[in-house]
């Protein structure tokens, strides 16, 4: 399955596999180390973990609100801690648990939602987290990480392990394109800029950073120029690479597989705001649960296509000449 | 399953002694709730001779001077609105100076009005959002079948906190896991904040075989009896391979009358008025012959 089937980058391996394959070589590294599931392992990938530590792994069943209470207790007994279930049903089912027992307290548990946005598809709504960044980063004391592709998600799993603190870290399920070949420099809070341009700035997350780099081509050959941002860390977000865009080229678009209320959006709006307005234009799931279908159908029919981000990038780019675009 | 190994208590103090501590505590509760001009105390009375007989009854294993001893046993109070007797326990067994009770609920005390681990780093759980607590407690104890290690975690809930669905996922999964070093109490005072027990969820009554159906070892005891409270521990010390709960029959606001003359709710979340609490008070005394 190819979502970003416009886009020239080549298709690699989901997120979540990334990430189940950097959790066996932590879990080599750290005997300190305890993965909690809810009974999705195979699907979350945490299920090759299971296999190779059978006596580091429990399954607490269907049952994410005690499944956070014990990653909870667990952490404050001095274990390092992964949980991990859908998106949604972890963010949603054990919003309170993770407010007392992992936010409010600050402990050392490392969440992992899996299944985000619409790109799941035929499975439908009830199993899509489009709320869960908003969920986790309404949390003080919180770090939250959207990584793009499989290179940057096993990055960002490490460095995940090596900040302390609560994190949630967001997988998806269908393969992605590769943003990132070799070398890649991955710092939580530090955005990693992979395209430069004067006109206009997109700063994306998830697999939105294929579809922002694939627009960025298309503008291209336009004669439009524009930086693109992956924004892999939503919080904390990194405001001086948000302000450096807004001040250097004074319009910008944000990108993500979420809802506009409370996503990477309303995160940049309000540092933009409060610091440097320009122009801004958001690229997201607006205010409406999607629906059961091809993920390439919901990004069309949701509006996440590299086209929706050119258009917001013209939009911008009007307003910033003065214009009355809309 | 686990590495705990069987404990006997060491019955260091007579029940003369733990009834000594009781009526003391007892006292600070109201005392400083009444100072504090809010606060949960009856919810904190039916629970204090519990307290009295895990912490200095000889049942839990903790030294004051090392309160990160990786090998002592935990105490989570799930139903975190009883916070007043958590703090006059601390304060008895000289994890807190006894001079921060009277600052209960007063900004900047650690002492707030629900336990704050970031404040008061001795309590072992945050809580006060309640049904959370059983599933902490029972992190700690696989932590300890992780590592080894031989400590016991004991955690107290409510009988209204019972309505949480997060209390039966917890109980749930620590039958799954067996763990015999994981026992509850239940300090069934019979009353939540609008009303009965027996009238706002009478499904859940009676407890016992409710647990006793997800696989528990259940002792049903007089919660104020310390004579049975020292022997139900003692009873699910022994217990190998099971998660135990202690159905503690208790009475919110210890029977005393300024708590008892609310039929409905026994007082839930008031403090007494300084005359109340003399009366309270002076009940208190002569309930433990101290007149």
């Amino acid at each position: 399955m190819d979502i970003m089937h416009e886009t020239g980058l080549t298709l690699g391996p989901a997120t979540r596999d990334a990430f189940g394959k950097e959790l066996i070589e932590i879990g080599r590294e750290n005997d300190n180390l305890v993965v909690l599931d809810g009974d999705v392992a195979n699907s979350t990938r945490t299920e090759t973990f299971a296999k190779e530590f059978p006596d580091r792994f429990f399954n607490l069943g269907i049952a994410e609100s005690n499944l956070v209470g014990v990653a909870s207790g667990m952490a404050a007994a001095g274990k390092d801690v992964l949980a991990a279930s859908f998106a949604c049903f972890l963010l949603c089912n054990a919003y309170d648990q993770i407010r007392m027992g992992i936010a409010f307290p600050k402990v050392n548990v490392k969440l992992v939602g899996s299944h985000s946005g619409i790109s799941i598809g035929e499975d439908g709504p009830s199993q899509m987290g489009i709320e869960d960044i908003a969920l986790a980063t309404s949390f003080p004391n919180f770090t939250v990480l959207v990584p793009a592709d499989a290179r940057s998600t096993r990055a960002a799993t490490r460095a995940m392990f090596n900040h302390p603190g609560p994190v949630y870290l967001r997988t998806g399920r269908p393969q992605v394109p590769e943003v990132y070949g070799d070398g890649l420099d991955f710092q939580i809070g530090k955005a990693n800029r992979l395209r430069e341009g004067q006109d206009a700035t997109i700063i994306a997350c998830g697999l939105m950073v294929a579809a922002a780099l694939e627009a960025s081509h298309r503008l291209a050959e336009e004669g439009i120029q524009v930086t693109v941002l992956d924004m892999h860390t939503v919080k904390p977000l990194d405001e001086e690479a948000v302000l450096m865009a807004a001040r250097e080229t004074g319009a910008i678009v944000t990108a993500e597989e979420h809802l506009l209320d409370g996503g990477l959006g309303s995160a940049v709006a309000r540092t933009v705001g409060e610091n440097a307005p320009v122009p801004m234009g958001f690229v997201g799931i607006r205010n409406t649960y999607a629906e059961s279908g091809k993920p390439e159908e919901l990004f069309e029919k949701y509006g996440l296509t590299p086209k929706d981000i050119l258009q917001q990038v013209r939009r911008v780019i009007a307003l910033k000449k003065g214009g009355n675009f809309r | 399953m686990s590495e705990v190994k069987s404990r006997k208590l060491d019955g260091s103090r007579t029940l003369e002694e733990l009834s000594e501590i009781s009526w003391r505590l007892s006292r600070q509760i109201i005392e400083i709730t009444t100072k504090a001009g809010s606060g949960h105390p009856s919810s904190s009375l039916s629970a204090i001779d519990i307290l009295t007989a895990l912490y200095f009854g000889g049942v839990m294993r903790y030294d004051p001077q090392r309160p990160n001893w990786p090998e002592r046993d935990r105490f989570i109070m799930s139903k975190g609105h009883a916070s007043p007797a958590v703090y006059v326990v601390l304060a008895q067994a000289g994890f807190i100076d006894a001079a921060l009770l009277p600052t209960l609920r007063e900004i900047g005390s650690p002492l707030e009005g629900h336990p704050n681990m970031r404040m008061l780093p001795v309590v072992e759980a945050s809580t006060g959002s309640l049904g959370q607590g059983l599933s902490i407690g029972l992190g700690h104890a696989l932590a300890a079948r992780v590592d080894r290690r031989a400590y016991r975690v004991f955690v107290m809930i409510g009988d209204g906190e019972a309505d949480e669905g997060q209390i039966w996922e917890a109980s749930m999964s620590a039958a799954r896991f067996g763990v015999d070093n994981l026992t509850a109490i239940l300090d069934h005072n019979h009353y939540q904040q609008t009303g009965p027990v027996e009238q706002v969820m009478p499904s859940l009554i009676p407890f016992a075989e409710k647990w006793r159906a997800f696989g528990w070892h259940v002792v049903e005891i007089d919660g104020h009896n310390l004579d049975q409270v020292l022997n139900a521990f003692d009873e699910v010390l022994q217990v190998r391979d099971k998660p135990q709960m202690i159905v503690a029959h208790t009475l919110k606001g210890k029977g005393l009358s300024p708590f008892e003359q609310d039929q409905v709710t026994r007082k839930h979340g008031v403090p007494l008025k300084p005359q109340e609490m003399e009366t309270a008070l002076a009940e208190l005394d002569r309930l433990y012959d101290k007149v």
